[in-house]
């Protein structure tokens, strides 16, 4: 029997519920010229802001078992540049469903970026990043905060006609909490999660390794974890859930749903494997078949 | 970008904690000399890049000096063990852009890639001069695959063990070497140092901590004269004047 790996998110059909992660597959356009990129569920652009930003200096990449910490910052050209270029260059490679990422360091920031990508014709899902742990006074000051998770999501669904994902941090001790306040606010989804705020230092040159000191982790380690949170909003919830954190195979996928994700980010997997979302992709429905699994849809929430 | 799995061929000290790992498999992604590859190993969740030193039709050959754990880790590789690599990532030195006479300038291990330069500049028929830069005589490598491939080649190091002791803008003090571009690989000091003393135009190669080594992640961006680029992708190799220091 033919498997159904499509999903719905928000009345968004996507072939297969993989998706690239924000912040590690680039404006999708970087690989291009290396796999079919139509093959994937989705794609979840690079987070960007208002202005231009290089980030931080470097070294911004710090290798930890099961995973790695990343402290980029933010680097993007501006939402300008990302719903004028990136954006269109973009659709005419990729029929698929286009996540745009937005971090801002103010309400009036995040309102201005979401009414911009809500008017780019090539972008289907608004994700709003509350859960950046690498720029000071933004990022994630407002994702571990009730009333400022709250807050974001209301001025960004006002400006908004397209699904709103609101992109959760791990780094709270209530992530239901956070979660039920943007469904309140009107949020139409949540992604969760983002990177764990993490630290390693060089012991032979007693510093850190990364010059910004701390940044996110994330990786296979933390899949466990991610996967207890999205088990848990999920079920909290009513609104559709993207899962993420250390997913990196087929059976983190399935697992991934099962706990409640209707869609599914793969991160870090992509910078040691470029390929990882298509081959995830290609190994589903071998998988399906072992499982008695005859549509995705069927297993989302399954647990 | 290719992902292939070599057989390693051999993988022997060249220097201390320096090795020359000889690898056969599919090199058809790899076109030019100033690319790199993305080393996995086991154990390790990110890759590691090191530079193209040699390469044919079925070879490829890296020299590599051993850092840390990932480094170690392939440094116990033997002949017959696999090692799967990301192949055809990064630019490549610039060749056209040297008219007849190449200075080529080396600082430890990153004299690795100035050898396939090399061979590129000579089957072009260009006059190459290479200077070598090591911090004693027992470190010093390559020098003699250099002097076959027809290169004249000094050496600095810096405790004076052999050749001239300093550094290898002390060599180009010293000596009067003749050139119209010069090319320069090593460490970001010796590479700034020698941005600021030799004069007329060159590029570099640089090195730094990667993600994803393909130009995604945006791991590895610096901050040069044309804005933020990534040294894995718009690099590892830059034009003199585009870098900020």
């Amino acid at each position: 029997m033919v498997k159904d790996l499509s999903v719905e998110l928000c009345g968004i059909r996507l072939k297969n519920p993989v998706i690239p992660a924000s912040g590690t597959f680039g404006f999708g356009l970087e690989l291009a010229d290396d796999m079919d990129l139509d093959v994937l569920g989705g794609i979840s652009l690079k987070g960007t802001t208002l202005e231009a930003r290089y980030g931080n200096p470097t070294p911004r990449i710090a290798e930890c078992d099961g995973g790695m910490i990343n402290s980029v910052g933010l680097q993007n050209p501006g939402i300008d540049v990302l719903v004028n270029e990136k954006v269109p260059a973009l659709r005419k490679v990729y029929g698929g469903c286009v996540v745009a990422n937005i971090s801002g360091f103010s309400l009036d920031e995040y309102r201005t970026c979401c009414a911009k990508a809500d008017a780019c014709e090539g972008i289907d899902i608004i994700e709003v990043n509350i859960s950046c742990p690498n720029v000071h006074n933004g990022g994630m000051a407002f994702g571990t905060d009730q009333a400022s998770a709250a807050e974001v999501t209301r001025t960004v669904k006002e400006v908004c006609r397209k699904p709103v994902f609101i992109k959760l941090s791990p780094n709270v001790t209530d992530i239901v909490a956070i979660a039920r306040a943007c469904e309140d606010a009107g949020a139409d989804g949540l992604t969760l999660v983002n990177t764990f705020l993490g630290m390693r230092i060089d012991i032979a040159r007693r510093k850190p390794v990364i010059a910004n000191k701390m940044g996110g982790y994330s990786g296979r380690a933390v899949f466990p974890v991610a996967l207890r949170m999205v088990y848990q909003v999920a079920h909290a919830c009513r609104i559709p859930v993207m899962g993420c954190g250390g997913v990196a195979s087929e059976r983190d996928v399935v697992e991934m749903m099962m706990a409640g994700a209707t869609a599914v980010q793969v991160g870090a997997e992509n910078l040691r494997n470029p390929f990882a979302c298509p081959q995830i992709i290609d190994a589903l429905p071998g998988l399906m078949e072992e499982l008695g699994i005859d549509s995705l849809k069927e297993i989302i929430s399954a647990v | 970008m290719k992902e292939v799995t070599f057989t390693v061929l051999e993988n022997d000290p060249v220097a201390p904690r320096t090795f020359r790992m000889k690898l056969a498999g599919d090199t058809s992604a790899i076109c030019c000399s100033g690319e790199f590859v993305q080393v996995a190993v086991e154990g390790k969740f990110l890759r590691r890049p090191i530079s193209v030193h040699d390469c044919d039709w079925e070879t490829l050959t890296l020299v590599y000096k051993v850092v840390g754990e990932g480094t170690a880790a392939l440094s116990a590789k033997r002949p017959g063990d696999k090692v799967n690599a990301l192949t055809g990532l990064g630019n490549s030195f610039d060749i056209d852009a040297c008219q007849g006479r190449a200075l080529l300038l080396g600082g430890g291990v990153g004299t690795a890639p100035l050898y396939l330069l090399a061979k590129e500049l000579v089957a072009q028929s260009k006059e190459i001069t290479v200077i070598l830069g090591f911090n004693t005589a027992e470190e010093v490598m390559l020098a003699d695959r250099f002097e076959e491939l027809g290169a004249k080649v000094y050496i600095a190091t810096m405790d004076g063990s052999a050749g001239t002791k300093g550094f290898v803008t002390d060599v180009l003090r010293i000596k009067n070497v003749s050139y119209d571009y010069f090319y320069a690989c090593g460490p970001k000091p010796m590479l700034k140092a020698v941005c600021a003393a030799v004069r007329g135009s060159g590029e570099v190669s640089l090195e730094e901590r990667m993600g994803c080594g393909a130009g995604f992640c945006y791991g590895c961006s610096i901050q040069t004269k044309n804005g933020p680029r990534r040294v894995c992708k718009d690099g590892p190799v830059f034009k003199k004047e585009e870098l900020l220091w």
